[in-house]
């Protein structure tokens, strides 16, 4: 069963945060491009930074499997640093190669750095640039993922910032599915609204340049991924609507996401009902083993992906467990404003990061669980507390109803392996 | 410019970490933006260590630029202070925050704290990873070494180089440590692995120096010379013959005779490749390619020690790049100087080695071209780090490196067999060297790529294979057959033969033989 708040109860609606202000221990939006180059398939990602970035996108990527992966950094030297005119010639003998070597590129993105911001190398004039010279063979945009300007999935968000104003104008109604998520997830939920009868529906980024969506007045759209403001600012000013609704994590959030859809396409809950229940009952039945072993247990989310606050909620609600401390990067309160009511009252919130001091809190609670990133989590094991890296809850499908009994289970085996190893 | 997909290095501040990570006692306060904070997973995923790199980091953001960076430094490094009480404060710049010019040094300086305030100076925009990691050590020692008193007795060595995230640093300290003191020679202060800056002030104490890695401590060692008259080593312990060439070499420093039990035979592995069952290993074609210090110690063992012919050679460190052409002219090879990985692919695949021994790149490299291949040096990953004591150096070492570097290939009489019996149902090219096993038929089968990810460059066919002469080439053993099939095809192309018959393949093969 699942607990429902009750009506009166507005959960974190008016909450308290906690805001930081100190050292931050989080990707920059560099990291994006690891699973968006995955994504969009005849894109390429050209890096304008240091050494740094590129040794940032090799580790980040974990395992250097692609022989030629669509990412590369233009690493700046010290003859770029010295006269800027210099820097844009290279930039484009750099690119004139990349793209002659590789013909199967058809949209290059340029992703400025914290080196190439500080430099004030001008990459949205460079874009323009070079898209002239190589159009329409490719396409040329640029965002930045530099980690003075964005977070870890904020990268995401300029991304596809960028592409918005690019895509195909229409004045037919439609429904765009906005966020990067895993193939076999998008199939989903495109069976879903189309048992719905809502459509068409798109889906931004597509894994095409050519199948990328049209946008207009009649556009409305869900975001898939709660790190997507500028994206969603963007679609407004191409004149689309969004769709309030919490994120699609869990079986609750799944429901309140389609149902968002189906109010707005005047789909009445009957229908709701009769097109999600089996999914809904099939993944309830998957969650319960997990349930039983994660309810009661504390759980401690230091900020990462920007998917803090939804997960907390499924975990709370559909999964029992209890709230220590839910720290996000930062809080979009509109974008947030349903979750922020689904979740318990009294929920301590974080917002921004001080990692010393949030390290110090996170002991004292002594949770169960801790969700943090990659540099955390080793030692905090070390430390005898249990963690679950973060990243593997991004590169993970854990959307839809599906999904729901495998991303419990992200959250259930650490605490199950550190069961079986003390049981020896 | 430079368009890089993959790097051998990461660049200066992380060597700079490797160091602070290593010792203890030690703070490194970096200017840097939230993003760098990545290269903490380098040492708690990688190495798996079990705490935090011993970094604070600023993380500034846009809005700071036009305010205060320098004020929020000074503040990260009272707090870092504070919390963490140091013996001393390694203070630096990642490449970022160096273009924005705050002066770590001087704010750090002028907070007037009580330990020793160490600026670091490492050009992001010209240097790398070891470069820094050889900086700082360099100054830490440099501030921290006092001089010892005139005529105070000088006693043992000093073990410099190993750091955090070393290819099996903490394995060769052990094995070294054990070395000397197998020959009565004290360790007075190993560095910076382990060492605290209380152990770097005595270093001057010891009679000599063994540098174990040069890329991390030949500059230390070389001011250490010049100021305390400390001699320090030039061989490196990787392999029986340099062993012994080693203890020789600290023997002599230390004045102690060489125990009989210290000569070349303390290792197993020149008997094993003496012994009959290692002649297939002769000739076998080797391609190295490595920091400098472990490329040239893996083609003196691979040519002296294995009977291996080395056939190309190289490195990405440039700092070392006259050590490595004097390597490869010793061995007739043209050097390979260079830290773009598509060059060395490029080399690896027109050579077409029976064997890599290279980093953690060339094991990709060589996994897509289904050659064999042994990791040798750093980049590193997470395998690099094996639970079990795994030295490359000293007798200990050797053994390991002979066990390393002939377990992918396969083994003689089995070679033979797959010659004799190449149609033979179970020698399929699914199915690998018998000891390999089943799991593991991924370290000689090229893997399967995503397809848009494959070189777009591979050479286009000119002549055509006939079914029957196709068939024939399938009955060759696979780990050949790359080789067979271009060298069939070049020997086509050469001769003008439009239609590969199983003559011509008999033909190439012939030709080709060595
Ligand atoms: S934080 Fe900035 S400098 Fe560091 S990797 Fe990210 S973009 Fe590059």
């Amino acid at each position: 069963m699942i607990p429902i708040a009750s009506a009166t109860d507005s959960g974190c609606t008016d909450a308290p945060v906690l805001r930081e202000r100190g050292q931050r221990e989080v990707f920059c939006g560099l990291t994006g491009i690891v699973w968006l180059h995955r994504k969009m398939q005849d894109a390429f990602f050209l890096v304008v930074g240091s050494r740094t970035c590129a040794h940032l996108l090799q580790s980040a990527a974990g395992v250097m499997i692609f022989a030629e992966p669509r990412f590369a950094t233009a690493i700046i030297d010290d003859r770029d640093l010295a006269g800027l005119a210099d820097a844009n010639d290279e930039l484009d003998r750099v690119v004139t190669r990349l793209l002659e070597r590789r013909p199967d590129i058809k949209l290059l993105f340029l992703v400025g750095s914290c080196p190439s911001e500080v430099i004030k190398l001008d990459l949205q004039r460079a874009a323009q640039r070079l898209g002239q010279r190589f159009l329409p063979r490719v396409r040329v945009l640029s965002y930045s993922g530099s980690g003075i300007e964005t977070t870890f999935t904020q990268g995401e968000d300029a991304c596809l910032a960028a592409l918005v104003p690019t895509l195909p104008a229409t004045a037919q109604p439609g429904l765009l599915v906005v966020g990067a998520l895993a193939d076999v997830v998008e199939a989903q939920f495109k069976r879903l609204f189309s048992g719905l009868g809502i459509g068409p529906v798109q889906f931004l980024p597509a894994r095409q340049l050519a199948d990328l969506p049209a946008v207009g007045p009649q556009t409305r759209y869900l975001l898939a991924q709660p790190f997507l403001a500028d994206t969603a600012r963007a679609l407004e000013e191409r004149g689309a609507c969004r769709i309030a609704a919490p994120f699609p994590l869990g079986v609750e959030g799944t429901t309140a996401w389609l149902r968002a859809a189906a109010t707005a396409y005047g789909v009445n809950e009957a229908r709701l009902q009769q097109v999600t229940g089996p999914a809904v009952d099939r993944a309830r039945q998957a969650l319960a083993p997990h349930r039983a072993r994660l309810a009661g247990k504390r759980i401690f989310f230091f900020p990462d992906s920007q998917l803090e606050l939804p997960l907390a909620r499924f975990v709370a609600r559909e999964l029992g467990m209890q709230l220590t401390e839910v720290g996000m990067p930062f809080l979009h309160r509109q974008h947030m404003a349903e979750e922020l009511a689904l979740l318990p009252a009294g929920t301590r919130l974080s917002e921004g990061q001080d990692v010393e001091r949030q390290l110090d809190r996170c002991r004292a609670d002594a949770p169960d669980l801790v969700v943090c990133g990659l540099g955390l989590a080793n030692p905090l094991e070390a430390e005898g507390l249990t963690t679950k890296w973060s990243i593997e809850l991004v590169f993970s499908p854990i959307h839809g109803y599906e999904q729901a009994a495998d991303l419990a289970a992200l959250f259930a085996r650490p605490l199950h392996r550190r069961q079986l190893l003390a049981a020896a | 410019m430079q368009l890089t997909l993959w790097t051998y290095e990461g660049p200066p501040h992380v060597g700079a970490m490797r160091v602070a990570t290593a010792m203890r006692g030690v703070h490194y306060l970096l200017h840097a933006p939230q993003g760098d904070t990545y290269a903490d997973l380098l040492f708690t995923m990688i190495e798996r260590l079990p705490r935090r790199p011993p970094v604070t980091y600023t993380t500034f953001q846009a809005r700071d630029l036009g305010a205060d960076t320098a004020g929020l430094f000074q503040q990260a490094a009272r707090d870092a202070y504070a919390r963490f009480q140091p013996q001393a404060l390694l203070v630096g710049a990642s490449c970022t925050a160096e273009l924005i010019q705050d002066d770590p040094g001087g704010l750090a300086q002028a907070l007037d704290l009580p330990v020793p305030v160490i600026p670091l100076e490492l050009p992001a925009y010209q240097r790398k990873e070891n470069y820094g990691a050889s900086e700082t050590f360099y100054q830490l020692v440099r501030a921290l070494a006092r001089r010892p008193a005139e005529g105070a007795p000088r006693r043992g060595c000093n073990l410099l180089g190993p750091t955090a995230l070393g290819f099996r640093h903490r394995d060769d300290v052990q094995e070294i440590t054990g070395l000397l003191l197998q020959l009565g020679i004290a360790v007075n202060v190993v560095a910076p692995l382990e060492a605290s800056p209380a152990d770097l002030a005595r270093l001057g104490e010891a009679a000599f120096n063994v540098v174990l890695y040069p890329e991390v401590a030949q500059q230390a060692a070389g001011w250490l010379q010049r100021q305390f008259g400390q001699p320090f080593t030039r061989t490196i312990p990787i392999g029986a013959k340099a062993t012994q060439a080693f203890v020789a070499e600290v023997a002599a420093l230390a004045g102690v005779p060489v125990p009989p039990a210290l000569q070349a035979r303390a290792s197993r592995a020149p008997w094993y490749s003496q012994s009959v069952d290692a002649t297939y290993l002769t000739g076998k074609r080797v391609f190295i390619f490595g920091d400098a210090t472990h490329a040239v110690a893996a083609a003196r063992v691979a040519a002296e020690e294995l009977g291996f012919a080395v056939v190309g050679l190289g490195t990405y460190s440039r700092e070392f790049a006259r050590d490595v052409r004097e390597a490869a002219a010793h061995h007739g090879v043209a050097p390979l100087i260079t830290d773009d990985y598509l060059e060395v692919e490029a080399a690896v695949a027109a050579l077409q080695p029976d064997l890599v021994l290279g980093t953690q790149m060339e094991r990709h490299i060589a996994k897509r071209l289904g050659i064999p291949c042994a990791v040798i040096s750093a980049p590193v990953h997470v395998q690099d780090f094996p639970a079990r004591h795994s030295p490359q150096m000293g007798y200990e070492g050797a053994n390991v490196l002979f066990d390393t570097w002939v377990h992918p290939l396969m083994m003689g009489l089995e070679e033979h067999l797959l010659g004799m019996f190449r149609g033979d149902f179970e020698f399929h090219e699914d199915a690998p060297a018998s000891h390999l096993g089943h799991a593991s038929a991924s370290m000689a089968v090229p893997e399967p790529e995503p397809q848009p990810d494959l070189p777009e460059d591979l050479p286009t066919m000119a002549a055509t294979w006939a079914p029957e002469a196709e068939r024939e080439l399938h009955r060759v053993p696979f780990f050949v057959r790359g080789k067979a099939r271009r060298n069939t095809e070049r020997f086509a192309v050469e001769r003008g033969v439009m239609t590969i018959t199983v003559e011509t393949l008999y033909e190439a093969k012939a030709h080709f033989s060595r």
